[in-house]
């Protein structure tokens, strides 16, 4: 309803495979923009006020995330977000907008902070992907992804998330389990790179645009899923050319979520949250028999096996069909 | 180091695929069923290799003790996701070959007498990875466990979060994580195995997230590809960089453990874990004894062990180029 309000066009009809393809990688494009604006230049434009606060209190300060407490529309709230640079010197200061750990461990601070002082938490999601090197591994990025995932889905505050950028993987969601997901227009949420995926499966990484229409990366194909709850429009020819009315077009949008989320009753809220991501994930459930019989099976199930052969067919049927350690096309990301 | 002679040794098609297997760390060439019978740990160098669910369960729990559930889930291709193949495809090709229907089983057990909620990965489904039915198996899997106050186990074995299934697969990372803060609030345990690989957003999300966390030796465990982490600092890796031992330097890991020890190395666990063990039984004013479990063991113990009416079905057959390690590292070069 919102994107209505603001003025979002209308979903265009069926189009051409290479027509979506094409659109599809200019929204990856845009949500690559170097102009794009980043978390702090959005709160700089939607907040008066900004105190950042630094470090993990264990290692360091990373300067891929910024976290801190912001005053927006009256709302005292903490804010976390990852930093791209704007030009490359400040890139290669911020990493590009990849946390190390110790940004991720910054982040669940800030988290801490505003559950004990009950502020709300807005997030900017803006991230390739966590950083993925050495020194990231040795200090633990899948465990500071994992905790901090595991604190937000229990945090005893109301959270907005906002994709800005780049939603890239186990990197973005360790910062966007909120009880509202917002993105814009042409931020894209994917489990993997685009070029990754197309590495994996494609096996090359000109086959990225496929790839990243295959995984429904845009901002409203997140929103049909359900990824998404709303998408808010970008001004223009994207948001990197007007930055002030992007900041305004999103701070009504969380203002307004704010409003509502605080004044939903802690429990209910978690409980609410918790509902929101146990739902994901589509299956079907059908009566099966269980896969595999017991090693040893108890003499009932030897007669029952004997009057019934086909009993554990579905368990044990794989003879004459040898099992691989390695599948041929890897399916992980 | 000896002198390779690669084209003296016997090209290992020269073997029967499903009756030999090469080890890929020491080469030597293992009968199969001699594999089998030593869980599939080469006896020469111990090197540990990957381990169906079907194996692995029967390996952790008691004989006899574990009961499946949720056997009939199955994932839908909700995204109409294609590469060069139809992800339906995929997954009916991955069914046929495997005999499950994805890359998780769960259920309940006992371990040494401790009655636990166990999830079991398979690496063979389409690499381990998880989508839909591994998160939701994960975490009712978890969800019992606080229903009842079992200890939960969980068995990793996967390159991660499954792409087919878009971010869809992605918020499995939160569902599972949720699941398991509501079982850390309620002082339940979770004992979380890392076999190999433990990629990904799996690493980066309940497999890592153990009150205690063991791994099998040698298992690659990590965040991102090989190749992506080296990538970024353009130079050589540090050696046995992503591997359990790397991670148990690094504080990631409380304790590698051979195969053969780890049932009795979770019992030893258990016994510190499970809140009451050492009480008798008058403390919680329940009695502790099972008039039902008392007459089965009973029974089970006085019929007499009668042959198996018919042949166990034959164990799968590990093909004979196992993928080194390095290879293995290389093609899941893009997670994170
Ligand atoms: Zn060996």
């Amino acid at each position: 309803m919102v994107d209505r309000l603001l003025g979002r066009r209308p979903v265009a009809g069926p189009v051409a495979p290479e027509d979506a393809k094409a659109e599809m990688w200019n929204r990856v494009q845009l949500a690559r923009n170097l102009r794009r604006p980043r978390t702090l230049d959005l709160l700089a434009e939607m907040a008066d006020e900004i105190i950042e606060i630094h470090g993990d209190r264990a290692f360091g300060d990373d300067a891929a995330m910024a976290c801190g407490f912001a005053r927006i529309d009256g709302h005292r709230v903490v804010f976390i977000g990852q930093q791209k640079g704007a030009d490359t010197d400040e890139n290669v200061r911020r990493n590009f907008g990849m946390p190390h750990p110790e940004g991720y461990r910054k982040a669940m601070r800030a988290m801490d902070l505003a559950e004990r002082f009950g502020l709300p938490v807005v997030t900017f999601v803006d991230v390739p992907g966590a950083h993925p090197g050495p020194e990231s591994e040795e200090r633990g990025i899948a465990e500071a992804i994992a905790r901090s995932i595991g604190l937000m889905t229990r945090l005893r505050t109301p959270i907005v998330s906002v994709i800005t950028g780049e939603g890239g993987s186990g990197g973005a969601i360790a910062i966007a389990v909120g009880d509202v997901v917002i993105a814009l227009e042409n931020a894209v949420y994917a489990v993997i790179s685009p070029e990754g995926c197309a590495a994996i499966l494609w096996r090359s990484s000109d086959e990225a645009a496929t790839a990243a229409l295959a995984m429904r990366m845009s901002a409203d194909d997140q929103q049909a899923l359900g990824v998404v709850d709303q998408v808010v429009a970008e001004p223009g020819e994207g948001a990197h050319a007007d930055h002030a009315e992007t900041a305004r077009r999103l701070r009504t949008v969380i203002v307004a979520e704010l409003d509502r989320l605080e004044r939903i009753p802690t429990d209910e809220l978690l409980a609410a949250r918790y509902e929101r991501y146990r739902a994901f994930g589509a299956y079907t459930e059908t009566a099966a028999p269980p896969m595999t019989p017991p090693p040893n099976r108890g003499l009932a199930d030897r007669v029952r096996d004997l009057l019934d052969p086909t009993r554990w067919l579905t368990g044990t049927s794989t003879t004459g069909t040898p099992r691989r350690d390695d599948p041929t096309a890897p399916e992980e990301a | 180091m000896p002198i390779k002679l690669p084209s003296f040794r016997p090209r290992k098609d020269a073997y029967p695929a499903d009756l030999w297997t090469k080890c890929p760390s020491c080469s030597e060439m293992l009968f199969n069923k001699q594999l089998d019978k030593s869980d599939r740990v080469c006896p020469t160098c111990g090197h540990h290799f990957r381990l169906s669910a079907e194996a692995r369960i029967a390996l952790l729990v008691d004989d006899r003790s574990f009961v499946e559930v949720d056997a009939g889930l199955q994932s839908v291709d909700a995204l109409g996701f294609v590469d060069q193949k139809p992800y339906p495809d995929r997954l009916a090709a991955a069914q046929l070959a495997t005999g499950m229907r994805d890359a998780a089983v769960r259920g309940t057990a006992t371990i040494d007498g401790h009655r636990v909620s166990l999830c079991v990965m398979d690496f063979a489904f389409m690499g381990g990875s998880m989508g839909a039915v591994v998160g939701e198996k994960v975490t009712r899997a978890a969800e019992q466990a606080l229903m009842e106050r079992l200890p939960l186990i969980i068995v990793s074995a996967s390159g991660g979060a499954r792409m087919q299934e878009g971010t869809l697969a992605l918020m499995q990372l939160a569902k599972t994580c949720a699941a398991l803060e509501r079982l850390r609030a309620a002082g339940v345990p979770y004992i979380s195995i890392m076999s190999d690989p433990t990629t990904g957003g799996v690493f980066a999300s309940y497999a890592v997230l153990g009150d205690i966390n063991i791994a099998e030796p040698n298992a690659l465990i990590g965040f991102a590809g090989a190749r992506v982490a080296a990538g970024t600092i353009a130079q050589e890796l540090p050696p046995g960089f992503q591997r359990s031992e790397f991670l148990f330097e690094h504080g990631f890991v409380d304790r590698v453990v051979a195969r053969r020890s780890l049932r009795g190395e979770i019992a030893d666990l258990l016994r510190y874990l499970v809140p009451g063990e050492q009480r008798p039984a008058a403390d919680n004013g329940r009695s502790l004894f099972d008039p039902i479990g008392f007459l089965t063991s009973l029974a089970d113990r006085v019929v007499p062990d009668l042959p198996a009416p018919e042949e166990a079905p034959a164990r799968p057959t590990e093909p004979a180029d196992d993928v080194p390690a390095a290879r293995a590292a290389d093609r899941e070069a893009t997670r994170g």
